[in-house]
């Protein structure tokens, strides 16, 4: 039985269709979309899933368009067909035609794989050393004696050698618009560099399975000019703002409800090492490991009862009264 | 003891449950097999659904993250160990003996306590959910989420229990399958004229022996971790995470063609069937199979590019895992050139394995995207690669399990499958399929990552979630159909006949349902595909590998010669010891968690069950089966 032409062109239209979605579906304004890709390390990997992607569309079709042509011509045959039992030559070529397609595809793989591996010789502007936690990241910039929560401040153009390690799980560091995952290794050190091209806030969350709040670890990358980053790691450096009024009552309750024991403050008596550093806490976009924007609502939410915000929250709930929680959000809000 | 155990009398009775319980014949086996798997397929899918439910849209808590995780990791664990690989048992068990022209399995007993381990494997992982929580570290189990100090609770201990027994289940099995598959073939059965599916059975079943130890080995010391305080994964006293997940995908990767192999073999049955035409290029398909077997060994690490092994190392496994798409994509073709030039006889199980070849392609594809290994970084556990490991799994292998129900049915019950509602089960399963996890792809891309509970709504994944979600529910009407399917034509299907297909194998020579002993005569083969070629051999020319012809004098339909070390039928009596020996296992693993004088009474009546075992005979003297 034939095929009619309108049948074939049916078949190929689908398959069209079907393509246009994943066109349609690369939707880069979304904040971990793979396809804005904003740096160089996230643009090479991008440019060899382009490869990929349509060696991937030129044998679905042909070999689908084969299938549904092969299916629709010989349907509902009569009789017994001529037997045939193979074809040598055919069955060569079929093997050789998907090797040659993958060597094809396998070089700017290859040259990609070695080019993203390790930062550009010479290049390094910032080093940063990530410490992930059961679910936040600690951020330090060991050359600038930096330590801060959840946040990555990077200079724009430049290269950043991020080093990673893991405190508990293995996690996996993940910011789509510059670049693709490297896990997060307890008693291992694993490494990954970065560049953003333009100034902005990129979105990051952890990629390997880590327990409860795995959902729950987001964080960002904050890309601004030399002269801005500069004066933010300036500022970093400074010790803890001088607080009066309802801040000092927050202070007092800093202490005496016993956040110290796991949050640093520096210049005051809080050197707990267990919790995020809070030093320069009012100044970070968000709390809660990128779960909260920082704003006195929904730090007091957080304040009232950790683990609701984020399951599993090693912070317990400390039954703080309606008083306490503004005083301490007074507080923290202070710590510019 | 052993007068304890030769106490109980041996069971006769092959009518009735409990001969059921006791039975050892390889058919009511694989029929409890599909049963039990069946029912752990329906499960699994109903874990998804709540999953679906919860990430429908943003924020939602429909279940807590902890039942959620507990969710995704029974999910994968039940659909790869309690659903696919025991569907997959079942039609070994059914099929390979009447395939190959046996009257059994070589080890009867031996299967049937394969059947009750995997039961009893199946009972610790489910019960879980009711003793405390089911594991929550993912079918994976990573390290060192899974030691104590994460993971206090005794869901991962059932993780681990469950498996150990599920493996003794599946070692058992493959040895048993190689075994007989090398030695029980009828006269004249050459290994080249073994039907593909006998030899898919054949390299799965050596994939099993080779990968389940490395597993093993790994829960092992997973256990010492747990219960006896060793450090293997601790790595605040030295030990490695990493080992885990080497140890882990080396079995875990030859576990997808354990997985996937045998669906390919239905297909290679389904096709020459269904296409009235010999399989094109039956050893290129043969050893593709097994390259794929072989090869499977050597792709771990692609399920770790993102731990840091170097560009080196992942360049490797990279470019191994590249190389398994070619003898993949060979079979694709030589299938597609099966159906060329052949009269299609399109009843639901060919579509289903035309439904197959373009699903599973498509995940093929999307796996050669993932050995891209510099692309793959973005990938790696994301909704990119739910999605191909739904095309393969989902695609894959279960339309091809659902191609060999419709292909089988009527051979196991004596029934057909309703053909409309079989040709609306597949038009709703490959709708709901697609719209189910072709949209993954683009959460994947749009960098959303696996095993999230929940999201933000500024993500931009609403979208998709929601249209996966619809897509789930539709499956499970799809899956629903299926069902209802085979329990009405269970009853009231059309009788099918010794052979409704016009079949080419030795399993449509018998009656359906065939009889305990299978052969009357066990058959003598002179070719390929032998049955059709004697139906049919003044049609066609002769075939290759095979005369063809009967031999002068032996005039007269397919009742072939007759072997007189075979002449007389001696089937393998019911016994009650399998169970016997299962249930103490599974007694054992309980007590390994509540109190070890429960471990000590398991195992010594697995012990016993082993001693009595071995003092009986396989057949008693006077028993000669139904």
């Amino acid at each position: 039985m034939r095929v009619s032409l309108a049948q074939f062109l049916a078949a190929v239209a689908a398959l069209v269709v079907l393509i246009g979605l994943v066109l349609a579906a690369c939707t880069p304004s979304h904040p971990q979309s793979t396809f804005d890709a904003s740096g160089p390390v996230a643009g090479m990997e991008r440019n060899v899933f382009y490869w990929i992607f349509w060696a991937a569309v030129f044998v679905f079709v042909t070999v689908g368009g084969v299938l549904v042509y092969t299916f629709v011509r010989f349907r509902n045959g009569e009789g017994i067909p001529r037997q045939v039992h193979g074809n040598r030559r055919l069955e060569i070529a079929w093997t050789l035609a998907p090797a040659v397609v993958l060597a094809v595809v396998a070089v700017p793989m290859l040259l990609t794989l070695f080019r993203v591996s390790s930062p550009p010789a010479g290049e390094v502007a910032v080093n940063v050393k990530v410490v992930a936690h059961q679910w936040w990241w600690e951020v330090q910039y060991p050359d600038l004696d930096i330590v801060t929560a959840n946040e990555l401040h990077i200079p724009v153009g430049r290269v950043v050698d991020v080093t990673l390690t893991s405190n508990d799980v293995i996690h996996s560091f993940w910011v789509p618009k510059l670049g693709g995952k490297i896990d997060v290794i307890p008693t291992r050190t694993t490494s990954i560099w970065l560049k953003a091209d333009k100034s902005g806030t990129y979105f990051g969350q952890c990629a390997e399975f880590c327990g409860i709040s795995h959902g729950n670890m987001r964080f960002r990358v904050i890309a601004k000019p030399q002269a801005e980053f500069d004066a933010w790691a300036e500022a970093q450096r400074g010790p803890a703002a001088q607080v009066t009024g309802e801040a000092e009552r927050g202070a007092q309750l800093f202490v005496a409800k016993g956040c110290l024991a796991c949050h640093t403050i520096r210049g005051t008596l809080a050197m707990g090492k267990i919790g995020p550093d809070l030093t320069h806490v009012g100044g970070r976009t968000t709390i809660a490991a990128g779960l909260l924007d920082n704003t006195p609502e929904d730090l007091a939410r957080w304040l009232r009862d950790p683990p609701e915000v984020k399951p599993g929250a090693n912070m317990p709930n400390l039954k703080l009264s309606g008083e306490e929680v503004s005083a301490l959000v007074a507080y923290l809000q202070a710590l510019k | 003891m052993a007068t304890i155990v030769q106490a109980l009398r041996r069971p006769t009775s092959y009518t009735g449950w409990w001969s059921w319980v006791t039975t050892v014949d390889h058919k009511r086996i694989g029929i409890l097999y599909g049963a039990t798997a069946i029912i752990f397929l329906l499960l699994g899918g109903l874990e998804a659904l709540i999953m679906r439910i919860q990430l429908a849209r943003p924020d939602q808590t429909v279940v807590s993250p902890e039942v959620f995780n507990q969710l995704f990791t029974m999910h994968g664990t039940t659909m790869i160990f309690l659903a696919i690989m025991p569907l997959n048992a079942a039609l070994f068990n059914f099929l390979v003996p009447l395939m190959i022209g046996a009257g059994d399995v070589a080890f009867p007993r031996l299967n049937a306590f394969s059947y009750w381990a995997f039961l009893g494997g199946g009972i610790i992982l489910n019960l879980s959910w009711l003793l405390g929580g089911a594991p929550n570290a993912g079918w994976f189990g990573y390290a060192n989420l899974t030691g104590t100090a994460f993971n206090p609770g005794h869901g991962i201990d059932w993780w681990v229990l469950g498996l150990q027994v599920l493996g003794i289940a599946s070692l058992a099995s493959a040895f048993n399958f190689i075994v007989t598959i090398i030695n029980m073939r009828a006269p004249g059965m050459t290994l080249m004229r073994m039907p593909v599916f006998a030899w898919m059975t054949l390299v799965t079943s050596f994939i099993m022996i080779f990968a389940f130890p490395v597993i093993t080995v790994a829960l092992v010391e997973l256990m010492f971790d747990r219960f006896l305080g060793t450090n293997f994964f601790v790595p605040s006293a030295g030990g490695d995470p990493l080992l885990w997940q080497h140890l882990f995908w080396i079995f875990g990767h030859p576990e997808v063609y354990i997985l996937v192999l045998p669906p390919m073999g239905i297909i290679s049955e389904v096709l020459p069937t269904f296409s009235r035409k010999p399989l094109f290029g039956y050893p290129v398909v043969v050893f593709s199979g097994i390259a794929i077997g072989f090869m499977g060994f050597g792709v771990w690490s692609h399920h770790m590019f993102t731990v840091g092994l170097g560009p080196v190392a992942n360049s490797v496994f990279a470019i191994t895992t590249m190389a398994i798409a070619i003898p993949t994509g060979v079979k694709i073709f030589n299938w597609i050139a099966t159906m060329w030039g052949g009269s299609l006889n399109t009843k639901t199980a060919l579509l289903f394995a035309v439904g197959f070849i373009f699903t599973f392609m498509m995940g093929g594809i999307s796996g050669v995207m993932h050995s891209m290994a510099s692309s793959d970084y973005q990938q790696q556990d994301t909704y990119f690669v739910v999605a191909h490991i739904h095309y393969v799994l989902f695609g894959g292998s279960l339309l091809a399990l659902f191609a060999g129900a419709y292909y089988w049915f009527p051979k196991i019950t004596g029934r057909l499958l309703h053909e409309g509602l079989g040709r609306l089960h597949f038009w709703l399963t490959i709708v709901a399929l697609n719209v189910t996890f072709f949209p993954m792809h683009f959460l994947g891309l749009d960098g959303m990552p696996r095993r999230i509970y929940t999201y933000d709504p500024s993500m931009g994944w609403d979208l998709w979630n929601m249209v996966a979600t619809i897509g789930a529910f539709m499956l499970a009407v799809s899956v629903l159909v299926f069902v209802f399917n085979l329990v009405t034509s269970l009853r009231r299907g059309e009788r099918a006949g010794n052979d409704p297909w016009d079949g080419r194998t030795l399993e449509w020579t018998v009656p359906s349902p065939p009889p305990a002993h299978n052969f009357d005569t066990i058959p003598v083969v002179r070719s390929r595909d032998a049955f059709w070629e004697e139906k049919h051999r003044r049609a066609i020319a002769p075939v290759a590998g095979g005369s063809g012809r009967m031999d002068p004098g032996e005039e007269g339909g397919y009742r072939p010669g007759h072997d007189p070390r075979h002449s007389t039928i001696h089937m393998p009596s019911p016994s009650y010891l399998p169970v016997v020996v299962a249930l103490g296992i599974v007694l054992a693993a309980y007590g390994l968690v509540y109190h070890l004088a429960l471990a000590a009474v398991g195992g010594a009546i697995a012990v016993a069950g082993l001693y009595g075992w071995y003092m009986e005979p396989a057949s008693e003297p006077e028993d000669t089966g139904q």
